[in-house]
Order: structure tokens, then C-alpha cells, then sequence
């Protein structure tokens, strides 16, 4: 959910995105307009037949205008009552007492019907330790003990008292509870810290990889989880894995260019344009991690990367599947079976596309591209352990108001 | 100086460099750590018994993980004291964030110091003088915020490193993440684990000594160090920088050797 209203020079005017820009960008009643076109949409991919849609949590920025996605999401369980609502997802560290995680969780699951796919994100640098001030070196180890404290609040069925570092609590007893037993589906977006590959194998959550530097630089990461499966002794249900990609469909090719090649670069110049003092402070990623070589997507080489970036290069270096349904068909195909995917996070919004064009290209990525990819895996078809289980028997809102008020 | 090993009650290991003859000085390094050279230690070692313990996340030892919040670090600091063997009559200085542990330290013992010496102490916050975001720099922006002359930023800071060695890249990376993300327990985001409401308790005579142009920690600090601490005397370094020890040692020793005696 990005600002629309970036001037054209700010970069040369503005040091961030993120963390310390200017609130006199913002225009409230503009918001007003953007959030409901944004929410429009998300509901326009529930009506085009997508599985699931999804929202996320971001702070101070013009990049993602969702500092509480729950609230987006209570919006769209009322709005929709078929496709999942997945909140990728509340960073855990950040809510005091965590307990108000499983609580706002619960609740979405309830009104939705079981429709929540639930995401545990330690959070970006510039959320969880610029915005929102925790300490670098501890967010990790904080990050565990919420983990610990919801996902027993979920699964115990009498109060218990929590003696966590960073979390008393005498009486824990979440209510109301989730309809999913023993709980929603765990989604764990990550940008790369690979000790979070080992926590969602040993747990079985998916491990969602989040990043815009499209399938092809995103394959190596991928293989190293796909390693790490391996080594635990899993399967290698292609559930398990996740990951976004923006995606821009059109008649031909040539019409993508046309259409969004002014959008995406919007976002790829402005949107992305995060100071690095602030994507990488010392103590936030791991030695570990440090050591495996695995840089941060906001790098300085990044950075001037994605600036640089043209259309040709942004679709050639698969930054974005862009082209004709037949082009982003074939493309994703080929990225889904490289990189082992069971789900996919599409980005048909991005940067400052307008309402029509948005509507064009996820109506014909519905129609054209989605009913041929969703077979790709027919030996895993049955594994339901990643996905969410609504209620078959579930209030569907729009009928029922209908109903009740005789309209 | 010399360096060697000491490992403290609680099984922490850690260097500390040594030198001269006199009564004992504990020094407590700031969230930059020891450096190759260390101007101001030299020149106390000319008058005391210098000892500089290295933090724990700033040496080779591990450790750093035990030390979470403050008392964790200001125990540690006792701890550090009791493996080298001082008695309770032990003299106490710090730059910057050891100073801020040495005054944290000062305020929570039950014994009596003798004396204690601050250079440009961490530890209080000023709305009206906010202290910059040291953990959201990049490292010129470090220098100038540190350094009254850039050219010493650059020798202290990343002497002799070639970043155009991947390795030596990748080691300054891990090194510089160990070594403020440590820090950060007690400094980020704001540097303040409430020492002012304890101050009132550190009785022994206090010297505080400031640069007249740090950038990073302003003089009103100095002011308020001053107000806040029952014996404490001021000197201010004429056009001193945050690393004044570092820039000017002779007129910091010198204050420092007056009131150490």
C-alpha cells in the first residue's frame, strides 16, 4: 500500500522512505480515497477467484501505509467471506504484552470463519528498531519469547502464568480463541537471516521470502532453505515455501511496457529509497548470518541497483514477470518449479498504478494466467497443512445483512 | 602496554591492557572499543597503575550474550575489578559509554570509592539537546560526529582496513556488529537506563571532563553531569571533540593526573 503522491525529485529532496519522512507528504483526505481504492482491490482479487489476500504491517513510511494490518483485515473478513485473509503479518516483538497478537488473531479468525493464514515477521530494521525502538542485539531473542507466549496462549485450553525475560504475565487466557485447531497456519516472511530457515523447518511454518529483487536472485536464498529441509530430515512439500513477486499482465508484451513501466519504476526509484544508516544497525542480523555472506536487500549496491534499474533490466532480471498471459505464464512456471513454491505473494499494485490498470492486470492474471498454475505440484495436492481450514458453515456477511435488513 | 587474559566470577574472559607504576586506574573503554593506539592510557601510566578491561563483544571472547541491560554491565565492570585483584579503594574512569558504566557502577556499590573520573560520559538524555542517532550513521557520518579533525576518525576508526577485501570487509562487518550491537543493549535507541535518579548516590569526589565542540554528546550534558553529581568538579577542553581523549590526551591526562593526584 504505497503514497501515490511522490514528487518526481525525491530522491534528490528526501534522505528516506522510511523512518523519517516528512509527514507533509501525507495529505489525510487524499488517504481517505487511496485507502478504499487499495481495499477495493484486495476485494476485486477475492471476487476474480485468488486464494487468499493479503495485508502487512509497516511503520512511518511511504512504502506500505499498514502500520496495523489487522485493522485492513477486519475491513475485508466483513467484505469477503471466500479467499483467505492473510496477514503477513504482525511483527511480534513489537506488541506489549504479544498476548494482543493471539487476541486481535483470534478474533480475525472468528469473524472470518477460519480464513486467517497468520505471519510472525521479526520485522525490517527500520520498523522494529528505528520506529519502534527495540534494541537490535535483543529483537531476535524477544521475537522467540512472543512466538513462545501466543502459540501457547493458542494451545492451551486453561489460563497458565508466563515467566518470559521480556514478558510477565500471571494470567494468560486468550479469548475468544481460533476456530482453526490447534492453530491458523504459521507464515514466517523473512529476508534472508537463515536461522529463521531452521525455525520454520523444525516447526513446520512456511517460510515466506519477501523481497523485490525478483526469483532469479531470490533462487540461491531458496536453495539454501531447500538445503536446510533436507538436513532436518523433512519433506519437501513445496508448501512450505512462499514468495513475492511483482507481477504486471497486459495484451501483449509491448502493452506491459506501455501500461506499468511507469509505475513499477516509480516504486523501484522512490519507494525503495530507505537510508542505509538505517537498514542494517549493528546487533539486528545475527554473526551467523553475517558470515554466510548473505547482505541485506537495502545494501548500498542495492540500492544504486534498483535506482538504475530499467524496464528491459527490471524484466529481464525477473525484479518483475511483466508481458503478455501466455509471457507470465510461461515465466512464472519456470520460477515456481526453480525456486519450489506452493505459494505465491502477487503484487499487482505497486508503486503509484492507478485503479484501472491494477483492475486490468489481476483480472487477466485471474482469467488467463492463474487456472494453469495451479497444478503444478499434483503430487503434493492434498497436503493441507499450510493453507487455512474455514469453517464449512460459515456467516457470510453479505447475505446475511441482506437478509436481516431486507435488502 | 602490556595486555593479558583475566576471567571473572561469573566465567566472562576478557583482555586488559596494562601499564606504568602508582596506585591503581581502572579505565572503561567507549562503544568504540580499545584501539591499536591508545594516547591517553600511555600518558596516565606515567603517574598510575593503568589497567583497561576490553568489554565483553569487543575482544575475541564471546560472553556478550550474558550482558543484557545495565546491571548486567555495571556488575560485570565490579566483577572486572575483583579479577584484577583491587581492593575497594579502587579509582574508576571511563570515556563516553564507560563512563557511563563507571558512574552506573559507582552509584550501585556499597563501598567506597575513591575517586572517579568521567570523560564525556553517555547515560542522560536532554529533550532540548537530543544526542544523534549514533547506530543509524554511516561511518562518515561517525567521524564527523565523533572527531574534531576527520583524519584522526579515519586512523582510529578504520585504520589500515582494505574494503575492497572481501574478507577483510566481511571481518569489519562482524567485528562492528558484535561491537555496537553490545552497546546497544544500554545506548539504543536513547542512551538512558535512568542513571540520573541514582546519581545521588555517587559521594566520591567526581571529575568531569568535556571537549568545548563535542558533536555527539553537547556541553549542556556536562552541566547537567555537573548538577547531578554531589562532588563533581568540570574542565572543559578548549575545542575538544566527542574523542577528545583521543585527539588531545595531553591536556586530558594533565586534567586527569590534577585530579587523580
Amino acid at each position: 500500500m504505497p503514497w501515490p503522491h511522490l514528487p518526481e525529485n525525491f530522491r534528490e529532496t528526501h534522505r528516506s522512505v522510511w523512518v523519517d519522512i516528512s509527514s507533509k507528504l501525507y495529505d489525510p483526505a487524499e488517504g481517505n480515497r487511496v485507502y478504499h481504492e487499495y481495499m477495493d482491490q484486495l476485494e476485486y482479487a477475492d471476487s476474480l477467484g485468488f486464494d487468499g489476500i493479503g495485508v502487512n504491517e509497516h511503520h512511518q513510511n511511504a512504502y506500505g501505509l499498514m502500520p496495523s494490518p489487522n485493522i485492513i483485515a477486519a475491513g475485508l473478513a466483513r467484505r469477503t467471506s471466500r479467499a483467505a485473509i492473510a496477514v503477513i503479518g504482525n511483527s511480534i516483538a513489537l506488541y506489549n504484552p504479544p498476548i494482543r497478537v493471539a487476541e486481535e488473531f483470534a478474533m480475525l479468525d472468528v469473524i472470518s470463519g477460519g480464513r486467517l493464514v497468520a505471519g510472525f515477521p521479526v520485522g525490517t530494521p527500520m520498523d522494529t528498531n528505528f520506529c519502534y525502538g527495540q534494541i537490535p542485539a535483543l529483537t531476535r531473542d524477544k521475537y522467540y519469547e512472543a512466538h513462545e507466549l501466543i502459540m501457547k496462549a493458542w494451545r492451551e485450553p486453561e489460563p497458565f502464568a508466563f515467566d518470559g525475560k521480556y514478558n510477565q504475565l500471571r494470567y494468560v487466557n486468550c479469548w475468544p480463541r481460533p476456530i482453526q485447531k490447534p492453530h491458523p497456519p504459521i507464515y514466517i516472511p523473512g529476508g534472508g537471516s537463515i536461522e529463521t530457515w531452521d525455525f520454520c523447518v523444525e516447526n513446520d511454518y512456511n517460510y515466506s521470502y519477501l523481497s523485490y529483487a525478483g526469483y532469479k536472485a531470490g533462487k540461491a536464498l531458496l536453495d539454501g532453505y531447500w538445503e536446510r529441509v533436507a538436513a532436518l530430515g523433512k519433506d519437501e512439500s513445496p508448501y512450505r515455501a512462499a514468495f513475492a513477486q511483482v507481477v504486471c499482465v497486459a495484451d501483449t508484451d509491448a502493452d506491459a511496457e506501455k501500461l506499468y513501466a511507469e509505475h513499477v519504476l516509480y516504486f523501484y526509484n522512490r519507494c525503495l529509497h530507505v537510508y542505509l544508516g538505517f537498514a542494517d544497525p549493528p546487533g539486528y542480523r545475527t554473526i551467523k548470518t553475517i558470515q554466510s555472506g548473505k547482505l541485506n536487500q537495502f545494501r548500498a549496491e542495492n540500492q544504486r541497483l534498483f535506482t538504475s534499474l530499467t524496464w528491459k533490466e527490471l524484466v529481464d532480471g525477473g525484479y518483475v514477470i511483466a508481458g503478455s498471459p501466455e509471457t507470465v505464464r510461461e515465466r512464472m512456471e519456470h520460477m515456481i518449479k526453480s525456486l519450489r513454491l506452493g505459494s505465491l505473494f502477487l503484487l499487482f499494485q505497486i508503486g503509484n498504478m492507478p485503479n484501472d490498470k491494477v483492475k486490468h492486470s489481476t483480472k487477466l492474471f485471474a482469467e488467463r494466467v492463474m487456472p494453469q498454475l495451479r497444478d503444478l505440484w499434483p503430487e503434493w495436492k492434498n497436503d493441507d497443512r499450510f493453507w487455512c481450514k474455514p469453517l464449512e458453515t460459515r456467516v457470510r456477511p453479505e447475505e446475511t445483512f441482506a437478509a436481516r435488513n431486507g435488502r | 602496554m602490556q595486555e593479558r587474559q583475566i576471567e571473572t566470577r561469573r566465567g566472562l574472559k576478557c583482555r586488559v591492557l596494562e601499564a606504568g607504576q602508582g596506585a591503581p586506574l581502572v579505565f572503561f573503554h567507549g562503544a568504540g572499543g580499545l584501539f591499536k593506539e591508545e594516547p591517553l592510557l600511555e600518558r596516565l601510566a606515567a603517574r598510575c597503575r593503568v589497567y583497561a578491561p576490553e568489554w565483553p563483544g569487543y575482544g575475541v571472547e564471546g560472553g556478550e550474550e550474558k550482558l543484557e541491560d545495565m546491571l548486567d554491565f555495571a556488575l560485570h565492570g565490579w566483577d572486572v575489578v575483583d579479577a584484577l585483584g583491587l581492593d575497594e579503594s579502587v579509582r574508576l574512569a571511563g570515556h563516553s559509554m564507560g563512563g557511563m558504566i563507571a558512574a552506573e557502577m559507582a552509584c550501585i556499590a556499597n563501598r567506597s570509592l575513591e575517586k572517579l573520573a568521567l570523560v564525556a560520559p553517555a547515560g542522560l538524555w536532554l529533550d532540548a539537546h537530543p544526542i544523534p542517532d549514533m547506530f543509524s550513521m554511516l561511518p562518515f557520518e561517525l567521524v564527523g560526529a565523533l572527531f574534531a579533525e576527520p583524519k584522526n576518525g579515519e586512523k582510529f576508526l578504520t585504520g589500515g582496513i582494505d574494503f575492497s577485501n572481501p574478507q577483510a570487509l566481511q571481518n569489519f562487518l562482524v567485528t562492528n556488529a558484535r561491537r555496537l550491537g553490545t552497546a546497544g543493549k544500554i545506548l539504543f535507541p536513547i542512551p538512558n537506563r535512568r542513571l540520573s535518579k541514582r546519581l545521588y548516590r555517587l559521594v566520591a569526589p567526581t571529575l568531569i571532563v568535556w571537549g568545548s565542540a563535542d558533536k555527539l554528546i553537547p556541553l549542556p550534558y556536562a552541566e547537567r553531569w555537573q548538577k547531578l553529581v554531589p562532588h563533581a568538579q568540570l574542565s572543559v577542553i578548549d575545542g575538544g571533540a566527542h574523542m577528545v581523549p583521543y585527539e588531545q590526551p595531553e591536556p586530558v591526562a594533565a586534567e586527569l593526573v590534577r585530579f587523580l593526584g
